[in-house]
């Protein structure tokens, strides 16, 4: 596991990466800088994962294998690994300039490696 | 099969990797032969995916097809390639004028005679657009090459559309001119009210009000999270599915915007048309206050 969330961390402006229990929004694993508060971000991650998931079910396009909250001042990108409802979120908290595409890549390794 | 077609036609047979596409898709088209201008365009976009003049006769064969939508994609894509391609500028003008959005169609031909300021068609169209914009009738295409494209002229819009005024803009044209404008796009309001757009699930039942009431317990959660992990304002929430991909954004802080697409479409390329979608709305929530 931590080998996992290491490759992602290594990605230039991740600040950190976590596997969250979507089921229940704690933490499984992390791998944080300073200043990042993991438990609220487990919860936070959890709680948009299961409003978002129930919209794409709604609007027909299926669980999310990806997706990625942006904000002015940094992002989140999650992949949910697994049962989507019950099973684990890999979640990288980013700078707002980070390469998306490389830390999709990382987490969807990441959500492999746990299946 | 005209000898100008036919000799055309030869040479690329021999020659796949050459650019005698452009002026094979372009004689086919004048020729009304649409579907084989058609194929003689999207093979030569896949050879040469990089050049905007294989977009821009793309364009121009879709848009002889009326299938205006895609090509306001192509012409975009042919600008974002080639900034100064005044084809695709007159193009996109031609389509922003479709809509009723002249000052886009002028802000584009103004672009495109800083490029070109010896074209006349450019002045004509533009004196056209500020006499009124009648244009009785559909205008020949002019005589030109692929290189040097059709002038798209305002005044070759049909007669149905050919007199919109400033600020006409119905709700049912809040994402005119947009690629997959009919379907997949939906406006809400802060408190999940449908005001444009509409969605359909892959079965194709109607699946609008559904997806609204959810959306606003995403966009409440999402602001939640970014501030409370302190990374400013949410601008942007974009996911893939198993079965397609969507992007949610705010164009005024009181609306929310959901893009949906097929799952074909890369998260790159439905942000910006997210983005060109959020801008539209932006205009046209702006017009209705």
């Amino acid at each position: 596991m931590s080998k996992a969330l290491d490759l992602i961390t290594r990605v230039r402006g991740v600040r950190g990466a976590m596997l969250v229990s979507a089921d229940d929004g704690l933490v499984v694993a992390e791998q944080l800088m300073e200043g990042i508060k993991g438990g609220a971000v487990a919860a936070l991650a959890a709680s948009l994962a299961g409003k978002l998931r129930r919209a794409m079910d709604a609007a027909g396009t299926g669980t999310s294998v990806f997706w990625h909250l942006q904000a002015e001042q940094g992002a989140l990108l999650v992949v949910p690994s697994g049962n989507a409802e019950g099973g684990i979120l890999v979640v990288a908290v980013a700078e707002p300039d980070v390469n998306i595409g490389l830390v999709r890549l990382e987490l969807l390794r990441a959500a492999e490696a746990l299946v | 099969m005209p000898d100008d077609i036919r000799a055309l036609s030869t040479q690329l047979a021999q020659d796949p990797q050459s650019l005698v596409f452009l002026r094979l898709g372009e004689a086919l088209r004048r020729k009304g032969q649409l579907d084989a201008a058609l194929r003689v365009a999207v093979n030569g976009l896949e050879r040469h995916p990089h050049l905007a003049d294989a977009h821009d006769l793309y364009a121009r064969v879709l848009t002889d097809k009326r299938d205006y939508e895609r090509a306001f994609d192509e012409w975009d894509m042919a600008v974002r390639i080639a900034p100064h391609h005044t084809g695709a500028l007159k193009g996109l003008a031609f389509l922003y004028f479709k809509v009723g959005d002249i000052a886009q169609a002028e802000a584009h031909l103004e672009q495109a005679r800083k490029v070109e300021p010896d074209d006349p068609t450019i002045d004509q169209a533009i004196a056209m657009m500020h006499a009124g914009a009648s244009a009785p009738t559909p205008e020949p295409a002019a005589e030109s090459t692929v290189v040097s494209p059709t002038v798209v002229s305002p005044a070759a819009a049909s007669p149905a559309t050919a007199s919109p005024t400033v600020g006409s803009l119905d709700e049912a044209r809040v994402f005119a001119g947009l690629e997959g404008a009919n379907e997949g796009l939906l406006l809400i309001d802060g408190a999940g009210r449908v005001l444009g757009g509409a969605l359909r699930d892959r079965s194709g039942g109607e699946v609008t009000d559904a997806v609204a009431a959810y959306l606003a317990g995403v966009s409440q959660e999402a602001a939640r999270t970014a501030k409370l992990l302190g990374l400013g304002a949410w601008h942007g929430l974009a996911a893939e599915g198993q079965h397609g991909n969507v992007h949610l954004a705010h164009p005024t802080p009181d609306a929310l915007l959901l893009v949906v697409r097929e799952r074909g479409i890369p998260l790159g390329r439905l942000t910006i048309l997210a983005q060109r979608a959020t801008a539209m709305a932006r205009r046209w929530l702006e017009q209705q206050a």
